[in-house]
Parts: structure tokens; C-alpha cells; sequence
């Protein structure tokens, strides 16, 4: 076992810029974040372009027969998992605000996330 | 340098397995270590060993257990995302092992970098 | 951080978002169907001479040469597969997808 300072905790940011349901990258992605939480890692998430969909409050996906999962991003901070982050342009050209949203995000521009990309050892877009 | 690999995409179907293929051979050539390979999303596919390609088209599949016995290095298949896509250790290719993302999370940490293809 | 794109820009706006969030002075790279956003005299030739005033941009040869395209905008640089792992030894990595 590596003592406590050989441990380098890495900026891990995951970004989803896929819609819910239409494909599975947003699952998929949401199942790694899921692992990756019980690491000890500095983990983000970014929500950017369709991808603030997944956040949406309302989604009912009984009737097309897939598992719906808008309800776990909000059990994410359950998971040390709190560095929620969506792109306010992609919000705004969806005509959305952070009250439609299933969780508390930090609604950020451009700008500021593409710093905190800059800051990330890894990024992993889904 | 250590260098991770993250391919989201099936073979075929989309041109990441052959950019990963071709990154991973060049970055062998400048002197790197192609630490793993780590299959996500549809990239499980890439690890069937039914795959049967026209005869004068490339073998995604054999390429790449060609490429870990030449370099020693292991390709990587979510379980999860294995197991949704009919993968399994039956029809796994030589050099393929079906592991957790627990192991994902390990190349992702240890390499000075980690390169993702997909669509 | 350097930044790879992989859609047309023609089908899909990865390049127009990989281009708001890239801090000035990141490489970016298109690769696969990347490379068509810069075919000399295309509709994005305006956007490509915008991006290269705060962006140095790289087209993967491999990938135009299957696609085609000799002629590219004056400013981008291309790369073969070594040219791409140059870049890598040089930066952490965001692949748009």
C-alpha cells in the first residue's frame, strides 16, 4: 500500500455533451463517474451542448421502455462527487434555466470551464 | 512517457480503432509506453474474436492481439459494457481481458497522459 | 491542453464548441472528419482564420490524404501520427468526441 503522500490525487473532469436515451454515452458516462467517485479523485462534471438535457427535471421514460437516470446525478454528492458544472450557453439556447434542472449545478460561461479544463490531468468526454 | 488509451467506439462501424491503432504504433515509435488500452461504450466490440472480416479488408480483432503479444500490452474490456454487447470471456480474443472500471480508473491515474477515441 | 475534433464541422457544431472552451493558445487537432473544416475555400474558411488568431491549428495527413483534400487554409500545419504524439508529449489531452 503506497503511504499517504506517494498518493498524488489527480483532476479528473468528465464531460457529457450527449442528450439522455437517444444514444448511451450519457449512462455510460454516469456509470464511470459512479466508479470513479470511490477512487479518492478530484472528479468534475461538466455538463456542455445537449448534454444539460440529462439534468432536465420531468423525464418520464416508462413509455419508451428504457431506465431512466436524471434521478442519480442528484445522488451524486452522496459520492463526494459536487464539482457540477453546466455551460450557461448551452442552457440559454435551450431555453433553460438551473430550475429546470434535477440538481444544484454551478451554471458557469465558456470561459470559466474552459480554465478549468486547463487545470485537469484528465478529461474524459462521453 | 506513459501513455493510457481510451477507445469508445466498436470497430468498423467508425474510424477510432484504426486512429487509436495508428497513434498508439507511432507513439511505440518516438520512444512511449502504450501502458493499456481500455475498451468502452461499443469499443468492447473491438475484443470479439468472431469478427470475420472480408478477406481483403483489415482484422480489427487479430490487429489487435497482434499489437499485445508485439508490445506486451493488454486490452482492456469494461465488464459492464461488455456484458450489455454479448462479450464475454468465450469469445475473447487473445490479449483481451474483461476487467472493472477500477482498472480504467488506475490507467487513467498512473500515465502522464490519456488519449480518448470514439465517435 | 491540446484539443482534438473528429466531426465535419459541416454535420456537427464539435468544433464551434471545442473552439468556445479552448483558452488561447491551446493546439487544436482535427482528425478523422476534423479535417474537412479545413479544405481551402469551404464556408469555414473565415471561422479557420478567426481560430488561428488565438489557436495554432493542425490537420492529421493521414486523414486528409484519405479524404482528398490537398489544398488546405494558409495557416494550418499537418502532422503524420508522430506529429500527433509530438503534441501529446507536448500537452495534456481533451478529445472532442
Amino acid at each position: 500500500m503506497d503511504s499517504v503522500q506517494d498518493i498524488k490525487i489527480k483532476k479528473i473532469m468528465h464531460v457529457l455533451r450527449h442528450a439522455p436515451h437517444g444514444t448511451i454515452y450519457t449512462y455510460e458516462g454516469l456509470e464511470m463517474i459512479l466508479i470513479m467517485a470511490t477512487y479518492d479523485q478530484d472528479i468534475s462534471v461538466v455538463f456542455i451542448g445537449d448534454g444539460v438535457y440529462s439534468l432536465k427535471k420531468g423525464q418520464e421514460t416508462s413509455s419508451i421502455g428504457i431506465k431512466g437516470f436524471a434521478r442519480t446525478f442528484s445522488a451524486l454528492d452522496g459520492y463526494d462527487v459536487e464539482k457540477l458544472y453546466v455551460d450557461q450557453l448551452s442552457l440559454e439556447e435551450r431555453g433553460l434555466t438551473k430550475d429546470d434542472l434535477v440538481v444544484d449545478v454551478e451554471v458557469l460561461s465558456s470561459e470559466n470551464i474552459g480554465m478549468l479544463m486547463k487545470e485537469q490531468d484528465v478529461i474524459i468526454q462521453h | 512517457m506513459n501513455i493510457g488509451i481510451l477507445l469508445k467506439e466498436g470497430p468498423y462501424n467508425h474510424q477510432a480503432s484504426d486512429t487509436a491503432y495508428n497513434f498508439a504504433e507511432a507513439a511505440i515509435r518516438r520512444g512511449h509506453t502504450i501502458d493499456a488500452i481500455f475498451l468502452y461504450n461499443d469499443g468492447v466490440l473491438n475484443v470479439s474474436k468472431l469478427m470475420d472480416p472480408p478477406q481483403d479488408d483489415r482484422n480489427i480483432s487479430t490487429r489487435w492481439t497482434a499489437f499485445s503479444e508485439k508490445y506486451g500490452v493488454k486490452i482492456y474490456a469494461c465488464v459492464v459494457a461488455s456484458k450489455r454487447r454479448s462479450i464475454n470471456e468465450d469469445v475473447l480474443i487473445e490479449g483481451g481481458v474483461i476487467t472493472g472500471l477500477g482498472t480504467f480508473t488506475d490507467i487513467a491515474t498512473r500515465n502522464d497522459r490519456l488519449v480518448t477515441f470514439g465517435d | 491542453m491540446l484539443h482534438t475534433v473528429n466531426k465535419s464541422p459541416f454535420g456537427n457544431d464539435t468544433l464551434e464548441t471545442c473552439i468556445r472552451f479552448a483558452v488561447p493558445g491551446d493546439p487544436i487537432l482535427l482528425i478523422e472528419d476534423g479535417v474537412y473544416a479545413v479544405q481551402a475555400g469551404n464556408r469555414f474558411a473565415s471561422m479557420i482564420e478567426t481560430i488561428l488568431k488565438k489557436n495554432p491549428l493542425y490537420a492529421l495527413q493521414p486523414d486528409l490524404s484519405a479524404r482528398g483534400i490537398s489544398v488546405i487554409s494558409s495557416g494550418v500545419t499537418t502532422v503524420d501520427y508522430e506529429g500527433f504524439v509530438e503534441l501529446v508529449e507536448q500537452h495534456q489531452v481533451n478529445s472532442w468526441l
